[in-house]
């Protein structure tokens, strides 16, 4: 190449161009995919164990209160007829149930990711926007607006079936009933709380709500959600928003409270225990069961076996193939490698 | 001449169907009424869009694409419909699958826009009332006279009415249009006035056909107070659009034929767009992807309805029904709800994945731009992408057709050696003794005892007078003289000669260098100068016509001594029996070896003619050109008879030089298993030496040969003996060979004796347009005894039988993947019709170039394309293409499982922005990386293993969809033995 002048149109000499990128390619042979497999089942082992373990240790206490069963004390709630009823489970722990506790209540066969259920909100209405509080989208239907007209805030099926059963736990000691403090802050999503779901600047709250009814299945409008902290009513009420974030699955459950005060910080102590429900949510016309759960949680969250089973699984797999990958290795060394 | 008799046989009948008139220089006949008539103009459309009809035309084609067609429905279906996803989901990777490709066919078509100006504004010279204008070649009407310069190219089909030359000829050559490089003769209209601006005259001729050695036209010369003269014209008069003017300063004509009428642009063929096999047999994939999609959408709405119909499961308190719902029509509601299902689960099939792939393509052909090895020194520049749509074709290809001049060889004649009755003369390029002789080898080292003296000037003196060419004239004569005195022979190859053929000019050239230089011929006689720097003269008696039947030429002479010499040259088979046998045996074996080492060889013979004999023959010959019936027999047997009982004195080798590295590449090719068919207009004797040297045919290669001198061995009908030529083959290569695995004709086997097959424009002419019945049968035969044949050589091919051929072969059985090789105008139709067009930057101008997918510098070059590009563009794409159907199975199926835990309410498990982006980048990105970047293998491998090109063909079959399967057995294979390192 003497000539270096008259190459104006040469393409450049890179790497890149030439297609001369360094490449690295594995050479798959025994000597390396046999140890692979050991080391890779080996770690996966390890990883389920842990996992296993640790899912193994959380306390999970769940209690059907449906009543469906007539022995069950909230057999007599059932019928939706019978307005506000209370019913009582009482349970008893014979160790310390470690803290912190969290409260769930669960739904079954209940479809909140039915899609044409998950539509029937109104986003804009949600933030806030007084413009969507008397003309709320259509999306909303069938609860867009009562019989007479009158704009639904909050509209839409989700709101309008929050769940509505309430909870009060306490332990019995000397069979005198000690209430356990239930923390309901800070139980919803960040994003939802501060983001997605914003009260109208009108003050007061109540003002907002003017021309516009309740919706129907709701025994309080909005602004009245919870009457112990006004500061937590309207759109941001936390279990309104724990409503509102709809579950993937027709068998979920939801925060209801945490246990984190007073005492009780550590857990639930062993002894007897009453829960009082104030049973308001029917469920037996759908064929659904409700159920409140206690839990703890570790590092990798509620109880789950599934994940630590999967990983000892596999890697047991990888154990055995590497096995029989020796065994055959030994048996048939192929002639052409040296 | 050559021309008209190939009329003959290409033309089949000679219907006129209708005539056009064209009055020379718009000046209208004073007897008849003035009536301009209306043609194109002569512009040269290639583009396909206008700005006005880009947007409807384009989107057309696009919608055409049944992907695209798909999501416009899903699109459609979205906005009337209550569904699942918005319709920004579909419509947004839509719009922008449909935005990037118009823009990149839109620069495309502005490219061809481009080139087409570049030729439509070339300008010319148009005399018109005896001005000379400035025009541009696109205004040219039929009917103006326009003005040609030597080297300029015609702008369109002109009738030669005047030119410099005193002997009202001009010289041509085509080499652009059929390949033939030699200088053909046009002559002027008999008796036109010279004065161009009082000629008064009308042309009458047939409408534009695509044949490109007929034309039949009349002209009508009036003159004030005659009656009007009438001339008829023919193909002789006719200078084609594309052809190039040389060795004459200038010329007239008229235009006849203009723009997309003229006989060039009749040869193109419509241009379509070349779509990928994979592209097919993408749709394959989606149709199948079509199924399991409307199959999940069944399912879901069977079950939905089923689960619905449980009580309390269809309309819970919690989520009541609207009133409109309610009222919906039980079937309706079912008919949305499958709809929706659809537009649910329609992200299974990938509509980014149209965008990846163009993107692959578009990308990945510059890795071919950019490739080093495309770089050519000498023109400075390196490979050309033109279509990028192909670059997966390269790798799959089973045929290769490819074009003999030019691309092939560089078409340049060279003398190499010559044989004086036995003893072998070879000519070294620098070390030139005196004489001009050196020895190589041979038994007697002593040159100038190897053959006598006076046979060697016999020998010399025969090349000298033997043959029809010219000597360019504008060269100083006297300074030749000065020069060959001093005995270099340099400045003597600069001396032009013009021949029909450019071996008799490297047969005149080789003498030179013996010391015998050709003078010219002044009024009949040959002046030569021989090696003590005597110039002789001899009289030119007679000429024998060269023709393909006979394959020899005659001439007849007198020297000064007063004695008549028969000097005669030809193919060693038309000499050999007409020769004095003793002397035969000496010569065959130089002549046989030369043959197999590629080299064009001729044999010289030479014949003393008695008074008596001469003054018989003289005679005779006389006659037999004066005859009016049946005068081309009658001459061939005359010239049968003056031919006869010569003396052989010895044989010359011309090489036609090949591309660098030719043989190599045509042996890469054949090692992958690929067919290399020669399609060439030259003619058979050339052909079939190019492909010896090129290695097509090899020394154990049987060859087939149907051509018409095989076809015409006296007695039967040609159309018999076609009949039992083709089954006589089809019993000896089809047959008779041992039953191969099916699919054996795809390169697999190796059939045990090679065979080659010739044919020539005429036989296949009749294979093709033989009788109704017969020609499907025939053309049967005919690729299957093709198929067979390691190599097929067609020679005398016309463009458009070019594309025939190819077409042929791309809808056979299987229809494999074709790829032609060219590099000039008459290669275009065959570039367009293969699958793979290739253009090789020759020196022919640019047209194959530009109507070609790809264009390399050099025929070498296509070694790399296809063996290291194409290999793993395939294997890219066919990754490319599977992954994305995977990807897209995956990222649905856990959506339609999710289905069962939703009620089938057609909840979508993504959001939206996340369905829309999940094809168009997320997954897009890292796929489109590999599928440029990777190299299962290294190029250099690939190169040195023509084989594994064929691993990737054989795995076709196996798959319906012709991807390449994800099962790569080959690789393995290959893995254990090397191990793969990149730098």
């Amino acid at each position: 190449m003497s000539k270096e002048e008259n190459t104006a149109n040469r393409p450049d000499n890179t790497a890149f161009t030439q297609q001369r990128l360094p490449a690295w390619q594995p050479m798959l042979s025994a000597g390396i995919v046999i140890p692979g497999f050991v080391i890779i089942g080996v770690a996966f082992i390890g990883i389920g164990v842990a996992l296993f373990v640790t899912s193994q240790n959380i306390q999970v206490l769940e209690k059907d209160y449906t009543g469906i069963e007539t022995n069950s004390s909230c057999f007599k709630c059932i019928n939706p007829r019978v307005k506000n009823c209370n019913c009582t489970i009482n349970f008893s722990l014979d160790k310390l149930f470690e803290g912190p506790v969290f409260v769930y209540y669960g739904l079954s066969n209940y479809f909140q990711n039915y899609r044409k259920y998950g539509a029937s909100k109104d986003a804009a209405q949600l933030t806030g926007d007084l413009a969507y509080f008397t003309e709320p989208s259509t999306s909303c239907a069938p609860y867009r607006k009562d019989a007479k007209g009158k704009p639904i805030v909050p509209c839409g099926s989700i709101a309008n079936s929050i769940f509505n059963d309430t909870f009060k736990l306490f332990q019995i000691v000397n069979s005198r009933n000690v209430a356990v403090p239930l923390d309901g802050k800070g139980i919803a999503w960040w994003t939802d709380y501060n983001i997605k779901y914003r009260n109208p600047t009108t003050n007061p709250l109540k003002n907002a709500f003017n021309d516009t009814v309740k919706p129907i299945f709701w025994p309080r409008p909005a602004y009245e959600l919870d009457p112990t902290n006004p500061s937590n009513n309207g759109f941001i009420n936390q279990d309104f928003l724990v409503w509102m974030r709809r579950s993937a699955l027709p068998n979920f459950r939801k925060l209801y409270r945490r246990i984190t005060e007073g005492e009780y910080a550590k857990g639930l102590p062993a002894g007897d225990y009453a829960l009082v429900i104030g049973y308001n949510y029917p469920v037996k016309a759908f064929d659904g069961r409700k159920k409140v759960v206690f839990s703890n949680v570790s590092w990798m969250g509620g109880k789950n076996q599934f994940l630590g089973i999967a990983y000892l699984v596999i890697g047991s797999l990888c154990v055995v193939m590497s096995i029989v990958m020796l065994i055959v290795y030994a048996k048939f060394k192929f002639p052409d490698e040296e | 001449m050559l021309c008209r008799r190939l009329n003959r046989w290409l033309g089949g009948d000679e219907s006129r169907v209708d005539s056009r008139t064209i009055y020379v220089g718009h000046r209208p006949s004073t007897t008849e009424a003035f009536i301009p008539p209306k043609f194109c103009d002569n512009r040269i459309v290639s583009s396909k869009y206008t700005v006005w009809n880009f947007l409807p035309k384009n989107l057309f084609e696009q919608f055409r694409r049944i992907a695209n067609f798909y999501f416009l429905i899903i699109f459609l279906v979205q906005v009337i419909v209550d569904t699942p996803t918005s319709p920004v989901t579909s419509g947004l990777p839509l719009f922008f699958v449909i935005t990037v490709t118009a823009i990149k066919q839109g620069y495309e078509d502005w490219l061809r826009h481009k080139a087409d100006n570049e030729v439509n504004k070339y300008p010319v010279t148009v005399l018109e009332n005896g001005r000379r204008m400035g025009t541009e070649s696109e205004k040219i009407k039929v009917g103006d006279v326009v003005e040609v310069n030597e080297d300029e190219t015609f702008p369109c089909d002109l009738i030669l009415l005047q030119s410099t030359r005193d002997d009202d000829t001009c010289f041509v050559t085509t080499a652009s249009l059929d390949g033939e490089s030699n200088h053909k003769t046009h002559y002027t209209v008999p008796d036109t006035e010279k004065d161009l601006d009082s000629l008064s005259a009308t042309i009458e001729c047939e409408q534009p056909q695509p044949d490109l050695y007929k034309f039949v036209g009349r002209m009508h010369i009036y003159k004030t107070d005659r009656e009007p003269e009438i001339r008829s014209l023919g193909p002789e008069n006719l200078l084609l659009k594309g052809a190039t003017l040389k060795n004459t300063q200038r010329i007239c004509g008229v235009a006849v034929y203009t723009g997309m009428e003229t006989k060039m642009a009749l040869n193109y063929q419509g241009k379509s767009q070349k779509r990928s096999a994979v592209e097919k047999s993408i749709n394959a994939f989606l149709l199948v992807y079509l199924c399991i999609l409307v199959s999940k959408a069944l399912v879901c709405t069977t079950l939905k309805y089923v689960w619905q119909s449980k009580p309390g499961q269809d309309e819970p308190w919690y989520n009541q029904k609207t009133q409109r719902e309610k009222e919906t029509n039980l079937y309706l509601k079912m008919f949305t709800d499958f709809l929706s299902f659809m537009v649910l689960f329609n992200f299974i099939i990938p509509v980014s994945m149209y965008v990846t792939v163009e993107m692959q393509k578009f990308l990945g052909s510059f890795f071919i731009t950019w490739d080093r090895d495309f770089y050519d020194p000498e023109i400075q520049e390196g490979a050309l992408v033109n279509t990028s749509d192909l670059n997966e074709e390269l790798g799959q290809v089973e045929y290769v057709f490819t074009d003999k001049t030019g691309t092939l060889t560089q078409n340049n004649m060279e003398f190499i050696e010559c044989c004086i009755d036995g003893f072998q003369y070879k000519y070294r390029d620098a070390v030139s003794e005196l004489d001009g002789f050196s020895a190589t080898d041979g038994p007697v080292s002593k040159l100038q005892e190897k053959a006598g003296k006076e046979r060697e000037e016999l020998f010399l003196r025969a090349l000298c007078l033997c043959h029809t060419v010219q000597v360019k004239e504008p060269t100083g004569r006297g300074q030749d003289h000065t020069d060959s005195m001093a005995g270099c022979p340099p400045p003597h190859e600069q001396t032009g000669f013009i021949a029909s053929s450019p071996d008799e000019v490297a047969l005149v050239k080789g003498a030179m260098r013996y010391g015998f230089t050709f003078l010219g011929m002044e009024s009949k006689k040959m002046k030569i100068m021989n090696r003590s720097n005597a110039i002789e003269t001899y009289d030119l008696l007679h000429v024998l016509n060269f023709d393909p039947v006979r394959r020899r030429m005659s001439v007849i002479v007198r020297s000064k001594s007063g004695d008549a010499l028969l000097f005669c040259k030809g193919a060693d088979s038309s000499i050999f029996p007409r020769v004095r046998q003793e002397e035969v045996e000496k010569i065959r074996v130089h002549v046989e070896r030369n043959a197999t080492e590629g080299y064009r060889t001729l044999c010289v013979a030479y014949k003393k003619l008695s008074p008596e004999e001469y003054a018989r023959a003289d005679a005779d010959l006389q006659a037999a050109r004066l005859a009016l019936q049946d005068r081309e027999e009658k001459l061939i047997a005359v010239y049968n008879q003056v031919e006869a009982g010569m003396t052989l004195i010895g044989a010359t080798a011309v090489e036609d030089r090949l591309q660098e590295e030719a043989a190599e590449t045509m042996e890469a090719l054949q090692g992958a298993g690929i067919k290399v068919w020669v399609l060439t207009g030259d003619k058979m004797e050339t052909a079939k030496s190019t492909c010896y040297a090129c290695r097509l045919f090899q020394r154990g290669t049987e060859l087939l040969e149907l051509t018409v001198r095989t076809l015409e061995d006296g007695v039967r009908k040609r159309e018999e003996r076609l009949h039992d030529l083709l089954l006589e083959y089809h019993k000896k290569a089809v047959q008779d060979v041992p039953p191969t695995k099916p699919g054996g004709n795809r390169g697999w086997s190796k059939p045990s004796q090679d065979f080659g097959f010739i044919i020539d424009g005429a036989s296949l002419s009749m294979v093709f347009n033989s009788s109704e019945s017969s020609s499907s049968h025939y053309k049967n035969l005919f690729l299957q005894i093709c198929q067979n044949c390691t190599t097929v050589l067609c020679c005398r091919m016309a463009p458009l039988q070019k594309a025939q051929i190819v077409k042929m072969v791309k809808c056979s059985k299987g229809s494999p993947i074709t790829l032609s090789i060219g590099d000039g105008a008459n290669d275009v139709s065959m570039i367009l019709e293969a699958h793979v067009g290739i253009g090789i930057k020759g020196k022919e101008g640019r047209q194959a170039v530009r109507n070609s997918d790809y264009a390399i510098p050099k025929l070498k070059h296509l070694k790399k394309l296809l063996l290291g590009h194409g290999h793993l563009y395939y294997v890219r794409i066919a990754h490319l293409v599977q992954y994305f159907f995977y990807k897209n199975l995956c990222f649905i199926l856990p959506q339609f499982l999710y289905q069962f835990f939703c009620g089938y309410s057609q909840q979508p498990l993504y959001d939206a922005a996340y369905l829309t982006m999940y094809n168009i980048c997320f997954t897009s990105m890292p796929i489109l990386a590999y599928s440029l970047l990777e190299q299962h293998i290294c190029v250099e491998v690939l190169l040195d293993n023509a084989t594994l090109y064929r691993r990737v063909l054989a795995l076709q079959p196996q798959w319906p969809g012709n991807c390449y399967p994800p099962l790569y057995s080959f690789e393995d294979d290959y893995n254990s033995q090397h191990t793969k390192m990149h730098v």
